[in-house]
């Protein structure tokens, strides 16, 4: 790690402040990205404003339709949460397979979206569930929220407060994971919502992505066998030691019949 | 920059550099050595820690995320005997060189915590954040599922 | 004490100070007065050196020192050796670069050390190393065996005209094409055996120092056999005296071979201790690990069997390319040589084999000796081999192994690669071994599976090993340049309590226990009140370490030897306080001695204490004292064996594998705790299952950087990665140590791969899959089950 300022926000007031003051100052969720890309020294904030202390910004609500997660909910509190497993147990699947044991119980839904790897689960969850990110200044629907590979649509100076899942009819989610850092392969959350069905994909591109075809086809029959044959272009998804395009693209496939499977069950 | 928090119950406070994570407060300014360190990049799970009763790992949490916190290491997990987990990772040859085992067994007794009757698969599961490289893991399972029984 | 605890599973005396985070490793050490190392590292796999600039970094804040290839030059340090000589084919030796422990005038691996930068700390030295300025100039680098050894490959060596370190070969060549020549059928394989990184979970780490008052230095590292790296310092590299210098391994987190070897940290922090006057630490961080611990494996292989027309095995034909890295590592040549080609008879009566072996310098991390080193090769070749003559004649894979056996009653068996197997009963192993993996009932389960979607099989892997690592005069005849001997004190106190000295190391093996119950078995005396002594070269007499599963078939029986000693003493002092004649006193191997046909005993305790009061003793013919020593050099190597099966459920889908059942049944020899013995055969198959199905050491070939240098890219197998085992053992005493063991430590890691494999093989035959390389990572499979072009997964 390269050196760095400490310091621990007493509210989010404070904490946008410390943000204001330093250009190279950088919140801290739960760190168990930031962590290691410090330790990396690829990471080499001036000051890191801690946000451990915001309990304000911690907390799982059911309200009417939605479920109302604040950003610092640790992982670990979403996949136990009553509230998730009543109203989207997709989401709970999901928080429960992020990483593991330990770092659930450290790292937090907003960390973890405005980082935007694209290889974590929350994004495809978000999208997936046609989401809504709530911060400091607005509401950003998910969609308009990951815009690109570790980018967001997240001011400088804007802090996520939590974000608010529309309680779907029916969802699954299922990932298949990098054999070695357990981080996304393909995950794909599929939903059925009041506004239709919507299909996201982790893990296989740049970042989370859509797939209107599929999404068609389950609207038109919400079953694993209403994907067969759809086909998706290998063309842009990512490359690597673990996967070709081609396997993704095959995988994105597989994954999503079993995750509308999952919805089903 | 000053860090107090609880560590196997003694209230502390070391004035340490913010870089510092919770793993080198524990072994280089407090002497508890025996929360070990095997990776840069928070998968082996060797300095697996309880933070305010979560198991953590001690690398990739900063001495200032630990503020005013309740801390437990290996060394605080019994009182004079053995924890019930420790015992039966002696019981069951859970452990070969030891180098893992603290962070197992803090990893594994936080895992009986959330699922106090686990399968195999459970426990198979619960502890994808640890690696060992001596036991295969074989009897591992059986130590935690003993444990289980018996915590 | 009556019962003997030999053959039980008596819990492990080294837990409790584990579990308590009591365990003293290498980094939990402190010295007053320590200051921190930072070595940097190329970023460049071939450079050249034109400069490097210290002086930004020596004045940085806390930095104590910035020190060279040049510097160490100055001082007169020598390189780092190799401690085995290969001769080669025309009757040359091997070429055998120069392995300075700090770059000089180049760069040939990711990771080789440029220089190191001593401070207050360790954040202070790692920041000032990014000050310091290396010139390079990039060169071509290669890191595939086989490409190095073209023309006009980039050479790593300018000493040298090509990368090519040995050609060896073993068997008669003429013979073996003769037989192929002749032959009713013919099988042909090709084989890579994947590259690993050994990955014990303590990284290695060292601290240095030196007491100016008595001219000497201590060195505490993570090492496998201290005695071996206080000699190569001693003798070559820093040319300190023996008796000057102190190397300490205290609790080693794991070693799996890649702790045997001298490594340039420890030799550098040893001279800077002195240069500095300070105690001198360093612990690797993970990623130093993957670049800089030895690797293991990477061998390409064309492997053929000559068969007769009922499926016997005539002759085998082996041509292997070995990857040695940049240096010779310690004991890097001896690995696909000697521990590699003479396992090529395996379990099988193979009349003829010949194989030939070109080892290649590559601009990658040394590769040395991992977890079976060269017999996990061996093993692979020869069991993907007859898998493969099984599927191609068509004739059952136990079946075809049974056909081919050496047969219970042919030993001793002289196999024609060099070895005599003393013992063995492989029926009786795989007869065992497919009654508990209920080989019966496969059929039926793998048709259950087909309903589910998944494509089911099974593998077999007859094994054999040679442990017991080594017979000196063997091993020297084959390129050794030391002895594989070990040494054992056994020291009863006064008050009848033993300290055993061994120079064997335990680093997870649990010799605190097993040697223990050795000695308090023949001593009649409780296990309480015996304590193994191990890892410091001022405490405990020499020692050739621990690797090879030879702890208790080498440094057991040299405890045993200096055990008979101490009998042969005892005795004579039992005869003097019995006043009897020495050859009138018995001993009943359990700590009593009786004089003959009478109810006269003494204990052990009773002796040991009569020997520090010898108030009486005829001094002139009985010594005060009850310490013995011994050295013991094996006159063979033991033969560990057994049957592996795997079975697996492969997903067609996505091409992941899952093992369902593995099976393991060994023949080990005696078994002196078989707890601690299950425990070796556990961890050993996670690690030949993690080589088949999850490891993989990979380098970019033209730019020689390493893909896989950090636990998010290189696969660790988890606990959700593999089954519980079935493990059991059928033994057959080794009949030539008095123990009658034969070492289990590296079983698994041998004779899981070709198992695993096999099986992934037999589940997909029906979709025209006949060979995948390992790791057999679900990309792989996906990939070779679109290349056969079956299923619906396309």
């Amino acid at each position: 790690m390269y050196a760095f300022e400490f310091h621990r926000a007493s509210d989010i007031d404070d904490a946008l402040k410390q943000l204001g003051a330093d250009d190279e100052a950088q919140l801290i969720a739960g760190g168990q990205t930031l962590l290691q890309s410090l330790r990396q020294r690829l990471a080499m904030p001036s000051t890191l404003v801690d946000l451990g202390g915001l309990t304000e910004l911690a907390g799982i609500e059911r309200d009417g339709d939605a479920l109302n997660i604040g950003a610092m909910t640790r992982h670990a509190d979403v996949a136990g949460a009553a509230a998730v497993h009543d109203a989207i147990p997709a989401l709970a699947v999901l928080a429960g397979g992020i990483g593991d044991a330990q770092v659930r119980n450290m790292g937090t839904l907003g960390g973890s979206i405005a980082n935007n790897d694209p290889a974590a689960d929350y994004p495809a969850g978000l999208v997936g569930l046609g989401a809504t990110v709530v911060t400091t200044e607005r509401e950003i629907a998910a969609d308009d929220f990951f815009t690109g590979m570790f980018e967001t649509a997240l001011g400088e100076h804007e802090l996520i407060l939590g974000v608010r899942f529309p309680v779907p009819r029916r969802a699954g989610y299922v990932k298949f994971p990098q054999p070695a850092s357990r981080y996304v392969l393909v995950s794909v959350m599929v939903a059925e919502t009041d506004e239709g069905v919507r299909v996201a994909v982790s893990g296989a591109g740049p970042c989370v992505f859509r797939v209107p075809e599929m999404e068609r086809a389950l609207a038109a029959d919400f079953r694993p066998e209403a994907l067969d044959g759809i086909r998706v272009d290998p063309g842009g998804l990512n490359e690597d030691l673990h996967a070709t395009p081609e396997y993704r693209a095959h995988l994105v496939g597989v994954i999503a019949r079993r995750a509308v499977a999952a919805a089903l069950s | 920059m000053n860090v107090s928090l609880t560590v196997n119950g003694q209230a502390v406070t070391r004035d340490v550099d913010p870089r510092t994570t919770l793993v080198e407060l524990l072994r280089n300014h407090l002497s508890l050595t025996g929360t070990h360190v095997g990776c840069d990049t928070g998968q082996c799970g060797a300095c697996t820690v309880h933070l305010d009763g979560r198991a953590v790992k001690a690398c990739s949490v900063l001495a200032g995320q630990a503020q005013g916190a309740q801390v437990t290491t290996i060394e605080g997990l019994a009182d004079g005997g053995l924890h019930p987990m420790q015992s039966a990772f002696r019981e069951c040859h859970g452990l070969q060189c030891g180098f893992c085992t603290p962070g197992m067994v803090m990893a594994a007794v936080d895992l009986v915590k959330r699922h106090p009757d686990p399968d195999e698969a459970t426990i198979r599961d619960g502890l994808e954040g640890n690696y060992c490289r001596c036991t295969g893991y074989h009897n591992i399972v059986r130590a935690v599922r003993r444990a289980a029984e018996q915590m | 004490m009556s019962d003997s605890s030999i053959g039980q599973p008596v819990h492990r005396r080294e837990d409790e100070r584990f579990l308590r985070g009591q365990g003293r490793y290498t980094d939990d050490i402190h010295l007053p007065g320590e200051a921190h190392a930072y070595f940097l590292r190329s970023p460049h796999a071939h450079a050249r050196i034109r400069g490097i600039g210290t002086a930004a970094a020596a004045q940085a804040d806390g930095v104590v020192a910035v020190l060279t290839g040049e510097d160490l030059a100055a001082d007169g340090v020598g390189g780092l050796p190799c401690g085995w000589q290969i001769t080669d084919v025309d009757g040359n030796p091997m070429k055998e670069p120069a392995h300075p422990p700090l770059a000089q005038g180049k760069v040939r691996y990711v990771g080789d050390a440029v220089a190191v930068v001593i401070a207050e700390s360790y954040w202070q030295a790692k920041d000032a190393s990014e000050l310091i300025e290396v010139d390079y100039e990039p060169l071509e680098a290669v890191a595939s065996a086989a490409r190095a050894l073209t023309d006009g490959a980039p050479r790593v060596h300018d000493e040298f005209d090509d990368n090519c370190c040995y050609v060896w070969e073993i068997g008669e060549g003429g013979e073996v094409d003769a037989a192929f020549d002749s032959a009713a059928h013919t099988v042909s394989v090709d084989i890579t055996n994947n590259r690993l990184i050994p990955n014990a979970i303590e990284p290695r780490a060292a601290i240095a120092q030196y007491t100016p008052g008595e001219e000497r230095y201590t060195l505490y590292t993570t090492s496998q056999n201290p005695h071996v790296t206080r000699l190569l310092m001693s003798a070559f590299v820093l040319q300190i005296p023996e008796h000057k210098l102190r190397v300490v391994a205290p609790d080693v987190g794991g070693g799996f071979g890649s702790k045997i070897f001298h490594y340039a940290e420890e030799a550098v922090l040893t001279w800077a201790s002195r240069r500095v006057a300070r105690p001198v630490r360093w612990t690797a961080e993970r990623s130093e690990s993957f670049t800089t611990d030895a690797h293991g494996r990477d061998h390409v292989t064309r492997a053929e069997m000559a068969l007769d027309g009922d499926g016997h095995f005539q002759a085998m034909r082996v041509r292997t390319t070995a990857n040695m890295g940049a240096y010779l590592s310690t004991f890097a040549p001896s690995v696909p040589t000697i521990l590699y080609a003479t396992l090529l008879a395996g379990q099988y009566r193979t009349p003829k084999i010949h194989c030939r072996v070109t080892a290649a310098f590559t601009h990658t991390t040394p590769v040395d000796a991992y977890r079976g080193a060269g017999r996990p090769e061996a093993t692979y070749v020869v069991e993907r081999l007859v898998d493969a003559c099984g599927r191609a004649l068509g004739i059952d894979q136990a079946e075809i192994r049974r056909r081919n056996f050496i047969p219970k009653d042919a030993f001793p068996y002289q196999t024609p690669v060099a070895l005599n197997y003393d013992v063995g009963d492989y029926e009786a192993t795989l007869d065992a071994a497919m009654e508990m993996a209920d080989v019966a009932g496969f059929e039926q389960r793998r048709a259950e599976a087909r309903s589910r979607g998944r494509y089911r099989g099974i593998g077999y892997s007859t094994y054999i090993e040679a442990c017991g690592l080594a017979p000196s005069n063997i091993a020297g005849a084959l390129g050794a340049r030391a002895g594989l001997y070990e040494a054992g004190e056994v020291r009863l106190h006064p008050t009848g309590k033993v300290t055993v000295f061994t120079g064997s190391h335990s680093h997870g093996q649990g010799h605190e226990t097993t040697f223990a119950q050795v000695v308090s078995d023949r001593l009649g005396i409780g296990i309480e009140d015996v304590e193994i002594v191990h890892g410091d070269t001022d405490r405990v007499p020499f020692g050739m370490g621990t690797y090879g599963s030879r702890s208790l078939a080498v440094g057991g029986t040299a405890i045993m030897r200096a055990l008979d000693k101490v009998i042969d003493k005892s005795r004579k002092i039992a005869a003097h306080m019995l006043e009897v004649d020495a050859a009138d006193v018995e001993y009943d191997d359990h700590g009593t001695f009786r004089v003959a046909g009478t109810d006269r005993t003494l204990s052990m305790p009773e002796i040991a204490f009569s020997a520090y009061v010898p108030h009486n003793y005829p001094l002139e013919t009985l010594e005060p004292g009850l310490d013995e020593m011994a050295f013991y050099d094996p006159t063979n190597f033991t033969y560990p064996a057994g049957s592996h099966i795997c079975e697996v459920e492969v997903d067609p889908e996505t091409g992941r594998v899952e093992i369902v059942n593995f099976t393991a049944v060994d023949d080990f020899g005696n078994v002196i705790n078989p707890m601690i013995v299950e425990g070796q055969v556990h961890g050993g198959l996670a690690q030949g299952i993690g080589q088949a199905l999850l490891e993989a050491c990979v380098y970019d070939d033209a730019s020689g950087q390493l893909v896989t240098g950090t636990y998010m890219d290189y696969t660790m197998p988890r606990a959700d990665d593999l089954p519980s085992f079935r493990v059991d053992t059928r033994n057959t005493p080794c009949t030539h140590n008095p123990l009658g063991v034969k070492g289990c430590g590296e079983a698994g890691a041998i004779g899981a791969p070709p198992a695993v494999v096999n099986a992934v093989i037999d589940a997909l035959g029906p979709l025209g899959v006949h060979d995948i390389g390992m790791p057999l990572t679900p990309v792989r499979v996906w990939q070779a089950i679109q290349q056969a072009g079956g299923s619906r997964a396309a």
